[in-house]
C-alpha cells in the first residue's frame, strides 16, 4: 500500500515537474534598469496571467553571434529576444529571426487601429516588433568636470578641458559616428563616410587619441557603476540607464543632450523554434507589446513607447511620482541636436567595421 | 601421473597448454578491468576527446565557400588569378546564379561573413548584391558582369575574386597563417598588412605576463608553504584554511573583489591617500592595464603553487637541516645546499600548473585587464562569441595546445616527470 503510494506520488510529482519545465521561457535582454522594466511592466504581468515562468538571459548584446552560434550548433535556447533595429535587420537577412506579419500578430491599439499603422515606420524590419524609442548619450560628473560642465558630445575627445578617464562602448557603434562628428565630419557625410575604407581609418584616428584615457564597457550597467564609483569624469551608456542613476539612486551625474544616437529597440522571435514554443513566444509578444504594456514600460524607464497610441499614455514613473515626459529622447526639449542611427547601414556594414574596430582595439 | 610430456608444452589439468590458459585468464582480467572503467572512458570520449578534436578540426576545415558558390568555385578554377585581369564573363554568371539561389537560402550572409575574416568589406559586399541579385532573370537577362560591376563597385577590385578564388578549397592552411599574423594570397603567404597585425603580439604577451605571474607565484608561495609545512599541527591547519578559503570562493568573486580594491578610487588608493603616500590627483592606475592582470592573477592561482610545495616540504625531513648545521653549516648553507635542492620538485610542480593554467585564462584578465592586459584566450574567446571565425579559433587553440604540450615535453626531459609530487 505504502509503495503504490510512493509510486503514485512519484509519478504525479515528475508530471507537475515535466509540466513545470514546459511552461518556461527564456526571454534575452539587457539586464539591469532594463530589465527592471520589463520584468515589471510586461513578465510579472504574464506570469500572474499565464503561469509561465520567464527566465530573463542577460545577452542581448551578443545576441547576433549568439543566434549564429546556435543555429550552427542546431540547439535553440532562447524564445524570445530584445534586440536593437539594425541587429534584427541582420538577423532577418540572415533567416534567423522569424518574418511577422505584424496586423495579425500583434494587437491592436484600443481605439481599432491596426498595429501596423500604430507602430507606423518604427516597423523597420519584417521581423522587427518595435518596443522603445531610446538614446546612447553621455553622462558626466557634475563634481569632475569643474566650473563648466560640457554641453558637446565632443567633450568626450577633449581631454585637456576635462582630465580623467572616460567609458565607451567596446564596439564600433555609436563611437565611430561620435569620432567622425567630432573630426568635423558633417552629419549627413557620416555614414556615406563610414562605407570607405579611408573612412572607417579616419575614425579610428580620431578614436587613437583618446584610446589610452578610455575604460571600455560591454554590459549596459558597467557606466552607470563607473560613474557613481567617480572612476570616470564621463561615459557613453543609455539614456534610460543614466536616469535610473540620477533620478533614483540621486547621483551626482549629469546627462547630455547632444550628438545622442536615436536608435529604436524591439522584440524578434529565433527561427526554428519548435511550434508549442513559437506560439507561446507569439502570445508572449502580442501581450507585452499591447497599448498599455508599452505604456507602463514608461512608467520605470526612461524610454519612449513606439506606438502612438501608448506615447499619449506616458504619466508618472511608478515609484518616484516624477513626470516622465520631460525625460524621454522623444521629448523636443531633449532632441534639439540628435544624431539619427542609420540602421540599415549597420546591418550591412556591423561585420566589417566590427572586426576593424576590435583588431585596432586589441593592438 | 605428470602433467607434462617429454618434450611438449606444460599442460594444464584439462589437456590445454599452460601458456595459452595463462594469457586467456589475464585477457579475462584485462577485459573486466577495461569494462571497469568503459564509463569513465566513454564519458571522456564523448565529452572531451571527441569535442575537442572535431573543433580542432575546423581549424582547416573550410567547405563553405564551396557548398554555397559551387559553380562559381568551378568557372574560377580556369581563371589565372596573377593575369592581372577580370574573370570572364562566365565565371560572373556562375556567380550571379549562386548569388541567387543563396540569397533566396539567405546563405549568402555565411559565405559574405567567411570571406570577410579575410578581407575587410566582404560581408557588406555580399549582402548588398544579394538583395539585387533576387530579382534578376538567369535566363532571359545576359552579360552578368556589366550587371554586378553595377550593382556594387567591389565586383570591378580584382582583389575581391582572388580573395574568393584563393579562399574556395574545401581545406585550407589559412587560418594557421592568420594566427601567425600572415595570410594566403593567389602569390603564397604574405604578412598581414600592418594594422591586422596583433595575434604574434598577444601570444608573446601572453606567455610574458604568465612568466612573471608564475614568478611572483613562487616568491609569495615559498614563505607561506615553509610556514606550513614547519608550523606546529594547529597553528599550520589554521593557515591551511586561509589559503584554501579564497580557493573554494567563486572566481569571479575573487576578480570582482579586486576590481573594487585596484581602482582609481578603490580601497588601495584610498588607503595610500590617506596615508599621505601618494597624492590626491596622483592616484595610482593599477586596474585596466597588465599590472591588474598580474595582480589578481597572481592571488587567484597562488594556491595551486602553494599545495605542491607544501606537500613536498612536509616529506623534507627535518633531522637534515639540523644534521647539517650539527656539522657547521650556517642557516643560510643549511638552507640553501640542504632544504632548497629538495623542495624544487614542488617547485617545478606548481610552476608548471600555474604556467599552464595561466596562458590559458580568459575570465581574470577580460575583467581586470582592459586593453593591454588581455591575453591570446581573451582573442580565441571573441572569434568564438563575437566574430565567429571558428576557424581561426580553433587555430589558435590548436597552437596554444602544442605550446603546452611542448613545455611538459620540455619539463619531462629538463626536470623529469617523475619528480612533480602533487601531494602526499
Amino acid at each position: 500500500m505504502k509503495f503504490t503510494k510512493t509510486v503514485f506520488a512519484t509519478a504525479a510529482l515528475s508530471l507537475f515537474a515535466g509540466l513545470a519545465l514546459a511552461e518556461e521561457m527564456t526571454i534575452v535582454s539587457w539586464g539591469g534598469a532594463y530589465s527592471k522594466s520589463q520584468l515589471k511592466a510586461y513578465h510579472e504581468p504574464y506570469t500572474a496571467n499565464t503561469g509561465v515562468t520567464i527566465i530573463n538571459d542577460e545577452s542581448a548584446g551578443t545576441a547576433v553571434p549568439k543566434l549564429r552560434a546556435m543555429n550552427e550548433a542546431g540547439n535553440l535556447t532562447w524564445d524570445v529576444v530584445d534586440v536593437e533595429a539594425g541587429p534584427a535587420m541582420q538577423l532577418c537577412d540572415e533567416g534567423l529571426a522569424m518574418e511577422i506579419d505584424h496586423d495579425f500578430m500583434l494587437a491592436d491599439a484600443p481605439d481599432g487601429t491596426l498595429a501596423s499603422v500604430d507602430f507606423g515606420d518604427f516597423i523597420v524590419s519584417d521581423c522587427f516588433i518595435p518596443q522603445i524609442v531610446y538614446s546612447y548619450t553621455v553622462g558626466y560628473r557634475n563634481d569632475m568636470v569643474g566650473s563648466t560642465p560640457p554641453t558637446s558630445i565632443c567633450a568626450l575627445f577633449d581631454t585637456e578641458t576635462y582630465p580623467g578617464k572616460r567609458s565607451l562602448k567596446k564596439g564600433a557603434l555609436s563611437n565611430m559616428e561620435w569620432a567622425l562628428l567630432c573630426d568635423g565630419v558633417a552629419k549627413a557625410d557620416i555614414y556615406p563616410m563610414l562605407e570607405t575604407a579611408a573612412g572607417q581609418d579616419q575614425a579610428l584616428a580620431k578614436l587613437d587619441t583618446i584610446k589610452d584615457d578610455v575604460i571600455w564597457w560591454s554590459a549596459g550597467a558597467d557606466t552607470p557603476q563607473l560613474l557613481a564609483d567617480g572612476e570616470v569624469v564621463m561615459g557613453s551608456t543609455f539614456n534610460g540607464r543614466l536616469f535610473a542613476l540620477i533620478e533614483e539612486q540621486n547621483q551626482p551625474v549629469s546627462m547630455l543632450w547632444d550628438g545622442q544616437i536615436y536608435d529604436l529597440d524591439g522584440w524578434i522571435i529565433p527561427t526554428g523554434l519548435s511550434p508549442e514554443r513559437q506560439a507561446r513566444a507569439l502570445h508572449y509578444v502580442r501581450f507585452a507589446t499591447d497599448t498599455k504594456r508599452l505604456a507602463d514600460q514608461s512608467k520605470w524607464i526612461s524610454y519612449g513607447p513606439t506606438r502612438a497610441s501608448s506615447a499619449l499614455l506616458v504619466d508618472k514613473h511608478a515609484e518616484l511620482g516624477i513626470d516622465m515626459a520631460p525625460h524621454m529622447p522623444t521629448d523636443p526639449a531633449n532632441s534639439t541636436n540628435t544624431f539619427l542611427m542609420n540602421y540599415a547601414f549597420w546591418a550591412d556594414y556591423k561585420d566589417d567595421i566590427e572586426s576593424k574596430f576590435q583588431a585596432w582595439l586589441a593592438k | 601421473m605428470s602433467y607434462t610430456d617429454d618434450n611438449g608444452p606444460m599442460m594444464t589439468m584439462d589437456g590445454k597448454p599452460l601458456k595459452r590458459s595463462l594469457a586467456i585468464a589475464l585477457r579475462r582480467q584485462k577485459v573486466r578491468a577495461l569494462l571497469l572503467i568503459s564509463p569513465l572512458l566513454i564519458f571522456v570520449l564523448f565529452t572531451f576527446l571527441f569535442p575537442i578534436a572535431s573543433m580542432l578540426f575546423r581549424s582547416v576545415e573550410n567547405d563553405i565557400v564551396s557548398e554555397i558558390l559551387p559553380e562559381t568555385v568551378v568557372a574560377l578554377y580556369s581563371w589565372d588569378a596573377e593575369s592581372g585581369e577580370l574573370p570572364d564573363e562566365i565565371v560572373y554568371s556562375a556567380f550571379a546564379g549562386d548569388l541567387q539561389l543563396a540569397a533566396k537560402a539567405k546563405d549568402h550572409t555565411r559565405v559574405g561573413l567567411r570571406l570577410n575574416y579575410e578581407k575587410s568589406g566582404m560581408a557588406s559586399l555580399f549582402k548588398k548584391t544579394a538583395r539585387q541579385a533576387k530579382k534578376w532573370d538567369l535566363k532571359a537577362d545576359t552579360s552578368f558582369k556589366a550587371k554586378l560591376i553595377e550593382t556594387h563597385k567591389g565586383w570591378a577590385d580584382i582583389a575581391v575574386w582572388q580573395t574568393l578564388k584563393t579562399h574556395s578549397s574545401r581545406y585550407t592552411t589559412g587560418y594557421f597563417l592568420n594566427s601567425i599574423d600572415m595570410r594566403k594570397t593567389v602569390s603564397g603567404p604574405e604578412f598581414q598588412p600592418e594594422d591586422r597585425q596583433i595575434l604574434v603580439t598577444l601570444f608573446k604577451r601572453t606567455l610574458i605576463i604568465s612568466l612573471v605571474i608564475t614568478m611572483s607565484c613562487i616568491l609569495l608561495s615559498y614563505p607561506v608553504a615553509w610556514l606550513l609545512a614547519n608550523l606546529p599541527m594547529r597553528q599550520a591547519n589554521l593557515l591551511m584554511i586561509l589559503v584554501l578559503l579564497p580557493f573554494w570562493t567563486s572566481l569571479l568573486v575573487r576578480t570582482s573583489a579586486w576590481k573594487v580594491m585596484l581602482q582609481q578610487q578603490g580601497v588601495i588608493n584610498d588607503l595610500l591617500v590617506a596615508l599621505g603616500m601618494i597624492e590626491e590627483t596622483g592616484r595610482l592606475a593599477l586596474i585596466n592595464n597588465q599590472l591588474g592582470t598580474v595582480i589578481a592573477m597572481t592571488h587567484i592561482l597562488l594556491p595551486f603553487m602553494i599545495l605542491p610545495m607544501y606537500s613536498v616540504m612536509q616529506s623534507i625531513p627535518p633531522t637534515y637541516l639540523r644534521a647539517a648545521k650539527s656539522l657547521g653549516a650556517t642557516n643560510w648553507t643549511a638552507f640553501w645546499r640542504i632544504y632548497f635542492p629538495q623542495s624544487v620538485p614542488g617547485i617545478g610542480a606548481g610552476s608548471i600548473l600555474v604556467f599552464i593554467l595561466s596562458i590559458g585564462y580568459y575570465i581574470t584578465p577580460e575583467i581586470v585587464g582592459g586593453n593591454k592586459g588581455v591575453f591570446i584566450s581573451n582573442r580565441i574567446a571573441y572569434h568564438i562569441f563575437q566574430s565567429m571565425n571558428w576557424g581561426l579559433a580553433a587555430a589558435l587553440g590548436t597552437i596554444l595546445l602544442v605550446a603546452v604540450l611542448i613545455l611538459y615535453w620540455a619539463y619531462d626531459k629538463i626536470v623529469g616527470i617523475d619528480n612533480v609530487k602533487l601531494g602526499g
